[in-house]
């Protein structure tokens, strides 16, 4: 990397996560004073965007070639206060807490106090979800059976397709101001909402192209007072470049990379979305001006390296916003999940490997940050070349990129009734979710704890560590005679959760749609322009709604232990079992080691365990799948837990495979850590038996020594492995590869390894930055030396 | 058709021949290595082991018992063999896997559906089976048995030898192994006598003929320090299979310490097996006196 690079990224990998009260501060102000009940909810919101956009600091750092930032300077973040205030306690947390804080100077805490937290007391979305969720629905969120991503940020998950590198902001404009001309006022009820919904998509894309003015201007500023030749001669081009997009499609590459970054912050200043936003396949939309550039000699391949990883450092400027309680407990990291897809298919269907593949692949190995997070869509006509170049970033243990399987994500979206073009043009997105990119609204709601349904089946309804009766009565299980009335008992408590989850969600998309709009997203999502409709209330050609189970692995080896010992080998009853799980094994540590090392687990290829595991997959499967939502689509699953695997833990008493009372569940769809002990040929055969094309993603995590991987041969093996895994369907896998030696070193003297990256679950993280339960887990996961 | 005893089966195994492998390990050898890394492959019959790191010391094995075959001293526990009968009672009773039977009663059949659990892997990396051990041609009727119905799966095979037996048993299998791994420790015979317990002179013959027969053939040598980490003993093995066609790949394979420990576990006081220091750094003199020969030599299996 050159010295303008090392010195933009050294600048963003030090610089210290803030907390901005910039955006908190102009969307009160823009309330207070143009609150009206004259203005649609959407225009209103447009308004709202175009006063920030029209504000907001100017920031362009030295050496940069591509410009903008969220808040006032690199990791200041900021907060949006009509989702969710934070109180002058969460500061304080946010200020103070070990893990993921964000500074909160004494002035922020004054303005808040003053001005931000009086105003919108009373006023929030999340004290409206709250105010209006069910007594059970309260119960069971507090007892830990499920989270609501909705309560601190707003629906998001979703990716830009190509659409932007071909139509400027003026486009969109027109295409608009025909749609409006073109309503029907006589015979479409909806046209004067449609109406509204175009108008702020309009006022929007005047909001992000006075955005760019305003960086043209600055640019041109500094250019005056610059005395550098070099540095004086980019600023005029970026001026330049700022005049042009976003309110003209891109002509070269630096253009389109800008474009992007400015579509990018416009995104994350309208609203905290989660998963913040991603270019998505990234080598396909930039490849028709790398090309470009390099035939007519405009673009070296050196220059087009440096501006992406110039592109790749304003991601990394851009820490996740600041979450409290439970919703930092689920995702407890800085990283916001713009995941980058590169490679996989191209919508004819042919292989979409190209040059710049390649050089994104050397773009990450350089970069060495923990956003973006990238990832590979691998499919069975992706060259061996491109996976094993891929492979040697991941042995650079840093956990990137992640490794997808391209033929079984496009068919998990041909079955959800995309069409084959729009399926080969998704990808995956956030931890590991199907979506199809630019058309689709995929929104993941909370996770759901799949053994802590157990446990309240196990207890008929209630919830041991509180006592309270939070489910339905499935009958006592010291009745029951066989191992299939105790699945029965757990199928009927699965579905009434489901359905107050469901019924929870509906009313929160409801929320959203009738109370904050985003006409700027809706403007970037095929078809909200088309349909004149919210991005919140259905405007996307697909709209799908997620529940993420969590634990089952951990699920399976519960449910094997009951069938093996209990019911088959009668090597306890029922009423032993829930006495040791009471008192937490205190007395029974022979009978758990016998859970731990004499029953049958998930992980090993074993039937026995893995029937039981396609059986409780399928139970998750039909009390979500199918449901309606409240956009036109439907209600889908996937398996994925981010960090929630320890909190979710810690709301669950022992389980019956011998696990302690608090501790972490297992995570993804990854065996319970340490169980499996056959190496990852057994790994992949147990995860492949669930039928991964009815999910919408499965993530599962791998932990290789980095001798496995050493020479062409350790790498050409492992590219064997993960080519079969995704012959038997097998969606997604990714690898840590560090010794647990390294690990425990690294949690002894944190100061030595700030640089240790690992993947944590759909991510990569600091490891120091970890919590120290999440590290031990991670320096648990079995360590497949040797073989 | 007769079983076999088999004492441990690794999947993923990706250096035992190409590919990815799931590796079959046959109890039984007629050689005594010192340095043997895996010296619960070399008793013929089943044996209890015992694990000291895991064993909780609750000590219901020895309450269970009714030969009185358990010894404790102090934390750890030995197995008389005589009185031993393998009826398997401790290691049922063992809640943390502290005793294990190693070496299993298997079917031709059992064996076989093992190796079909990874068939997709070997079919895309190009890998199979590997028959290993002990020695795999001890139980040689087993052994063809089992090649039989891999060559009818269509699965590679790969059968890792001493080359000590009696020519016979490699002409039994011979056509149906695709690839020998043939191990050669030294030329020198006083020495081999010394390390191993027994005389090279099968084994160099049987290499030779097997060469002339027109199997491939991967010669693994091992490096142990004090034994065959010096030139002249290099050169001889080399000079020695200059002559020999069919050898496809040379194997160094540097000694690792870790026979030890689980000899350790054995109840096997008679064995000799210890510790070698690592070899010396001589690993790339040897790498030259083979590619001056024009062998293709790899380090690591």
């Amino acid at each position: 990397m050159n010295e303008r690079i090392r010195k933009l990224r050294e600048h963003s990998i030090n610089a210290t996560p803030c907390l901005s009260s910039e955006r908190a501060l102009l969307i009160t102000e823009f309330y207070k004073n143009n609150a009206s009940y004259s203005v649609s909810p959407p225009v209103q919101r447009a308004l709202a965007f175009k006063y920030m956009m029209e504000r907001k600091s100017i920031c362009i750092n030295d050496g940069e070639l591509i410009v903008g930032e969220r808040g006032p300077a690199p990791k200041e973040v900021y907060t949006y206060p009509e989702l969710t205030t934070h109180s002058i306690k969460d500061l304080d947390i946010l200020n103070s807490r070990k893990k993921i804080p964000f500074r909160v100077s004494g002035e922020t805490k004054r303005l808040y106090k003053e001005v931000i937290i009086p105003f919108w007391k009373g006023k929030t979305i999340r004290e409206k979800i709250f105010h209006e969720m069910s007594v059970e629905w309260r119960d069971a969120y507090d007892a830990g059976v499920f989270t609501e991503f909705m309560e601190q940020r707003a629906p998001g998950h979703t990716v830009l397709d190509d659409k932007i590198y071909h139509k400027g902001m003026l486009d969109f404009k027109n295409e608009i101001k025909w749609r409006i001309k073109n309503l029907d006022f006589f015979d479409d009820p909806e046209a004067y909402n449609k109406r509204e919904e175009l108008r702020a998509m309009d006022i929007s894309a005047n909001a992000l192209i006075i955005f760019a003015k305003r960086h043209s201007e600055k640019a041109a500023e500094y250019a005056q007072k610059k005395i550098n030749a070099q540095r004086k001669k980019e600023l005029e081009r970026i001026s330049e470049i700022c005049t042009h997009v976003p309110a003209h499609a891109p002509r070269n590459f630096w253009e389109a990379l800008q474009y992007y970054w400015f579509v990018h912050l416009g995104i994350i200043t309208e609203l905290n979305p989660w998963d913040s936003f991603n270019p998505g396949r990234l080598d396909q939309h930039l490849y028709p001006f790398y090309k470009q550039g390099i035939e007519d000699g405009s673009l070296t391949k050196d220059q087009a390296k440096e501006l992406l990883q110039a592109f790749w450092i304003k991601f990394n400027n851009q820490p996740a916003p600041p979450k409290v309680g439970i919703t930092a407990e689920e995702s407890a990291t800085y990283n916001d999940f713009a995941q980058i897809n590169i490679g996989g298919i191209k919508p004819d269907g042919s292989d979409a490997v190209n040059e710049l593949s390649y050089l994104i692949l050397d773009v990450i190995m350089e970069m060495k940050l923990i956003q973006p997070s990238p990832s590979v869509q691998i499919s069975k006509k992706t060259p061996d070349r491109f996976l094993k170049k891929a492979l040697q970033v991941v042995r650079k243990g840093f956990g990137q990129p992640s490794i997808f399987n391209s033929d079984a994500v496009i068919q998990e979206l041909i079955r959800q009734e995309k069409s084959v073009e729009d399926a080969r043009n998704g990808g995956t997105s956030g931890c590991v979710e199907t979506g199809a990119f630019g058309k689709e609204n995929y929104n993941l709601t909370g996770y759901f704890n799949m053994v802590k349904i157990l446990e309240i089946t196990l207890n008929n309804g209630a919830d041991p560590r509180t006592g309270k009766k939070i489910g339905i009565k499935t009958g006592n299980p010291l009745k029951f005679k066989t191992f299939d009335e105790l699945l029965d008992a757990y199928k009927k408590q699965i579905r009434h959760f489901i359905d107050i989850k469901v019924k929870g969600n509906n009313i929160i998309e409801r929320i959203y749609a009738d109370y904050m709009p985003v006409p700027f997203l809706s403007l970037l999502i095929y078809d909200c322009i088309k349909k004149g409709e919210d991005y919140h209330n259905g405007g996307a050609r697909y709209n799908t709604t997620y529940i993420q189970g969590v634990g089952l692995g951990m699920l399976t080896d519960a449910m094997t232990s009951i069938k093996y010992n209990v019911f088959d080998r009668k090597r306890f009853t029922m009423r032993e079992l829930m006495h040791m799980l009471s008192s937490n094994f205190e007395g029974y540590d022979k009978h758990r080691q016998i859970m731990l090392n004499k029953t049958p687990k998930y992980g090993n290829d074993d039937d026995y365990a893995d029937d039981i595991m396609k059986e409780l997959f399928e139970v998750y499967y039909d009390a979500v799948n199918g449901r309606k939502n409240t956009k036109g689509g439907h209600y889908r699953i996937n398996l994925l837990s981010t960090t929630v695997h320890i909190y979710f833990g810690s709301v669950i008493k022992a389980t019956p495979d011998g696990r302690k009372a608090g501790d972490p569940l297992s995570e993804g769809v990854s065996p319970v850590q340490g169980a499996d002990r056959k190496g990852p040929t057994a790994v992949f055969k147990s995860v492949s038996k669930m039928d991964h094309i009815r999910t919408g993603g499965t993530l599962l995590n791998m932990k290789f020594s980095p001798q496995i991987l050493e020479g062409n041969e350790g790498l050409t093996k492992l590219a064997h492995l993960i080519r079969s895994y995704f012959k038997l369907d097998g969606h997604h896998v990714q690898f840590n590869v560090v010794t647990a030696k390294t690990l425990r070193d690294a949690q002894q003297h944190p100061e030595k390894f700030r640089d240790l990256i690992v993947r944590v679950a759909g991510y990569s993280d600091y490891f120091i930055d970890v919590g120290k339960d999440l590290q031990n887990e991670i320096i648990k996961r079995t360590e497949h030396m040797g073989f | 058709m007769q079983n076999g005893i088999v004492f441990d089966i690794k999947r993923y195994a990706i250096h035992d021949g190409p590919g990815i492998r799931t590796t079959i390990f046959f109890k039984g050898c007629p050689m005594q290595c010192r340095w043997c890394q895996n010296p619960e492959g070399i008793a013929k019959e089943p044996e209890v082991i015992f694990w000291e790191n895991r064993c909780s010391q609750c000590d219901d094995c020895l309450n269970i018992c009714s030969y009185d075959a358990i010894i404790k001293k102090g934390n750890t526990k030995y197995i008389d063999k005589k009185k031993c009968n393998l009826c398997g009672e401790c290691v049922k009773v063992c809640s943390t896997e502290a005793l294990e039977i190693v070496g299993k009663d298997m079917s031709v059949e059992e064996v076989i559906n093992e190796i079909e659990r990874d068939v997709i892997f070997f079919d895309e990396s190009g890998g199979g089976v590997a028959f290993s051990g002990g020695e795999p041609l001890f139980q040689h009727d087993f052994l063809n048995n089992l090649l039989k119905q891999c060559k009818e799966r269509d699965v590679h095979t790969a059968v890792d030898t001493s080359g000590y037996c009696p020519y016979q048993a490699i002409e039994t299998v011979q056509d149906k192994v695709d690839l020998f791994l043939y191990d050669l420790k030294v030329i020198d015979n006083r020495v081999h006598i010394e390390y191993t317990g027994v005389s090279n002179e099968p084994i160099l013959e049987n290499l030779k003929k097997l060469s002339s027969n027109g199997n491939n053939i991967v010669v693994r040598i091992p490096i142990i320090h004090g034994v065959n980490d010096n030139v002249t003993h290099i050169e001889d093995i080399a000079d020695f299979l200059l002559p020999l066609k069919n050898i496809k790949e040379i194997n160094i394979l540097p000694y690792h310490n870790f026979g030890v420990s689980k000899y350790m576990r054995l109840s096997s006081p008679g064995m000799v097996i210890e510790n070698f220091p690592e070899p010396n750094d001589i690993i790339d003199e040897i790498k030259k006196i083979f590619e001056k020969r024009e062998f293709i030599i790899k380090v690591g299996g």
